[in-house]
């Protein structure tokens, strides 16, 4: 069978058989930032898991005789103006923000991914529809309509994951199809097309794997994103409800008491701003890691 | 399609492209025939629209902007223009199919090669993934790759362009078309692995009966593989012979300039510079009245500049597209 083989024929021009994202984790944890983001992030994610095993307190018991009490061996970071401890009630909020970070997010890039890579590849008459829609999301202003979403259907968790995602596919959409109409112009997209595949497996099996990359970093930065935004409507009163405690709530109800007892409000601001750098700093490191052209 | 021996046959086929400034015929009234396990070239400068005729037998011109019509392009006996897109589609990578220019950017870089060498199969047979793997394996060792079992699972970028364009030679004869189509599958590689993708192509074609379509600008190529060829320019067909005849006897001016251009080992230097046709393709959307070579022809005649010449027979299958052969270009 092997007769019409070569022997001056070349072999792989690879010395190893590193790949794109040996490459790309390379990159990235030679990254100081980046890793100082990871480890923050990761902290945060165990912490907010194990949070009832870790803390003595209940983040609910309310206590009149405790309010307000300044840092301390039991309360490290103090008590809030129903005397439940800070510390607990922040990283029971970080389990609230961290899954309005991510569920959204993934949602609005799943629609987004789809959306873009529709426009992107069908071109014409799709295209225009799919993308002054997204025109139309971006156009509105975006905290309106979260507010109007929560509004209609009611404060709760999963109204801010239908709100979030609203506002945010657009954005995705639009820098997916960039994409996509990059990817269907190489020459693999004309052979697979040659092979006879359906428009919709070239969709899936040759634009979309080539679009992973982008989305990946759209996905770490979009988190922080929803962070600030799950923050905001709770702040404005739309958002989470007491007494489940997120971020921006606690933030909204410590203000009452900026004067008072300062803490109360700025230490959940500082999460706040911690978690929102430490998703960047991925993001970031991810984007240096994963884009082509940023290698060697 | 009556005679047995013609595998495609295609007649009067004509593509053009809505732009700004109107409609541009890139293929203009193309008719030809492939025999069975025949190999025929489309040979002509770049923009002489023979890549464009190959993605239009294919059904790859993606319409609008494109839009192809033809009196029938018959595989087989079945009429390519007349099948719904679905069907078109089944049959490309089963009974046709293409090898591309590019084997760096041919394949996709995020799929290991027996993802993307089998995808034929995947797509119009109902194989499993293990009797894919072994096909693929089987089919590595046909076009030569060495150590073929362990190029399965590894990524393009981790092969040589020589050994991509193996894989896509290999994609392109998994399921034993009737017709390949190669658009120029040894331009991007260098000369010594060009001599053997051509070799292996002949082996394969005489093994497996494939007819291929070979398109070039390298007569070199044409001379060493083909059975017949068709030279075009500026999206007409301008000589049709066997490549016998065409090297003895080119008759269309294009023609002899293409072979005057190529420089003789044996040939004493008597200039520095290489012959060359003068002057360029010309722009389609602005095409010389008359003949379209009439600008750059040094056998230019009066009647060439107002009348274009129609495919003259010269006997044997020859033809071209010249007034010099066509007894009536002298009167008028």
């Amino acid at each position: 069978m092997t007769q019409f083989a070569e022997t001056t024929e070349d072999f792989t021009d690879d010395t190893g058989d590193d790949s794109y994202f040996r490459d790309a984790l390379r990159i990235f944890a030679s990254n100081r930032m980046a890793m100082v983001g990871l480890i923050l992030v990761g902290a945060l994610i165990f912490v907010a898991l194990f949070i009832p095993f870790i803390s003595p307190h209940d983040p609910y018991r309310v206590a009149l005789d405790e309010q307000f009490l300044p840092p301390s061996a039991t309360y490290w970071l103090g008590t809030d103006n129903f005397g439940r401890d800070l510390l607990t009630r922040i990283l029971y909020g970080a389990r609230i923000s961290l899954v309005v970070g991510i569920v959204p997010s993934f949602i609005s890039l799943m629609i987004g991914a789809v959306m873009g890579i529709i426009s992107g590849y069908y071109g014409g008459r799709i295209d225009f529809i799919i993308m002054r829609l997204a025109d139309t999301m971006i156009a509105f202003p975006s905290l309106l309509l979260a507010m109007v979403v929560m509004y209609t259907l009611g404060a709760n968790l999963f109204n801010i994951f239908i709100a979030l995602s609203l506002v945010g596919w657009a954005g995705v959409a639009r820098v997916v199809r960039a994409q996509a109409l990059a990817v269907k112009e190489r020459e693999f997209i004309e052979a697979a097309r040659a092979n006879g595949t359906k428009k919709r497996a070239i969709m899936i099996g040759h634009i979309f794997p080539n679009v992973i990359p982008t989305l990946i970093v759209l996905f770490s930065l979009s988190i922080p994103d929803a962070i600030m935004w799950e923050s905001s409507l709770s702040f404005l009163g739309v958002g989470v409800q007491p007494p489940e405690a997120s971020w921006g709530l606690l933030v909204a109800k410590g203000k009452e008491y900026l004067f008072s007892a300062p803490l109360v409000a700025i230490i959940p601001g500082v999460a706040i701003l911690i978690t929102v750098l430490a998703f960047n700093f991925v993001g970031d490191g991810l984007r240096d890691a994963l884009d082509p052209y940023m290698k060697d | 399609m009556k005679d047995q021996s013609t595998l495609l046959s295609v007649r009067n086929l004509r593509t053009e492209f809505q732009t700004q400034n109107g409609p541009v015929k890139v293929v203009d009234g193309v008719s030809f025939d492939v025999g069975r396990g025949k190999i025929v070239g489309l040979v002509g400068e770049s923009g002489s629209g023979k890549s464009m005729t190959a993605l239009s037998l294919m059904g790859l011109v993606s319409s609008p902007p494109g839009k192809v019509s033809a009196d029938g392009v018959f595989l087989d006996g079945t009429n390519l223009t007349q099948l719904h897109p679905d069907e078109m589609r089944r049959k490309r990578g089963r009974e046709v199919s293409m090898v591309f220019q590019e084997p760096m950017t041919s394949l996709n870089p995020v799929k290991t090669m027996v993802q993307q060498v089998g995808e034929p199969l995947a797509i119009h047979t109902d194989m499993g993934r293990r009797a894919i793997r072994e096909n693929v394996l089987r089919m590595f060792e046909t076009v030569g790759i060495p150590e073929p079992a362990a190029r399965l699972d590894v990524y393009p970028h981790q092969l040589s362009g020589g050994l991509r364009q193996r894989a896509m030679i290999a994609m392109g004869l998994i399921c034993e078309p009737k017709l390949l189509i190669a658009d120029e599958p040894t331009t991007a590689l260098d000369v010594t692995t060009q001599a053997q993708i051509l070799r292996l192509m002949m082996a394969l074609r005489d093994r497996v009966g494939t007819a291929i379509i070979m398109i070039t600008h390298d007569l070199g190529i044409i001379a060493e593989m083909c059975d017949e060829v068709n030279v075009m320019y500026a999206g007409q067909i301008v000589e049709q012979a066997s490549v016998f005849d065409l090297f003895d006897r080119p008759s269309h001016p294009y023609t002899r300039g293409l072979l005057a251009s190529i420089p003789k080992a044996t040939e004493k230097r008597t200039t520095e510079r290489l012959n060359s046709i003068p002057g360029v393709v010309p722009n389609l959307a602005k095409l010389p009245q008359g003949c379209r070579f009439h600008p750059r022809c040094g056998d230019a005649m009066p009647v060439c500049q107002v009348q274009q010449p129609e495919l003259t027979d010269l006997g044997n299958g020859h033809k071209a597209r010249c007034w010099l052969h066509n007894k009536q270009g002298g009167k008028l």
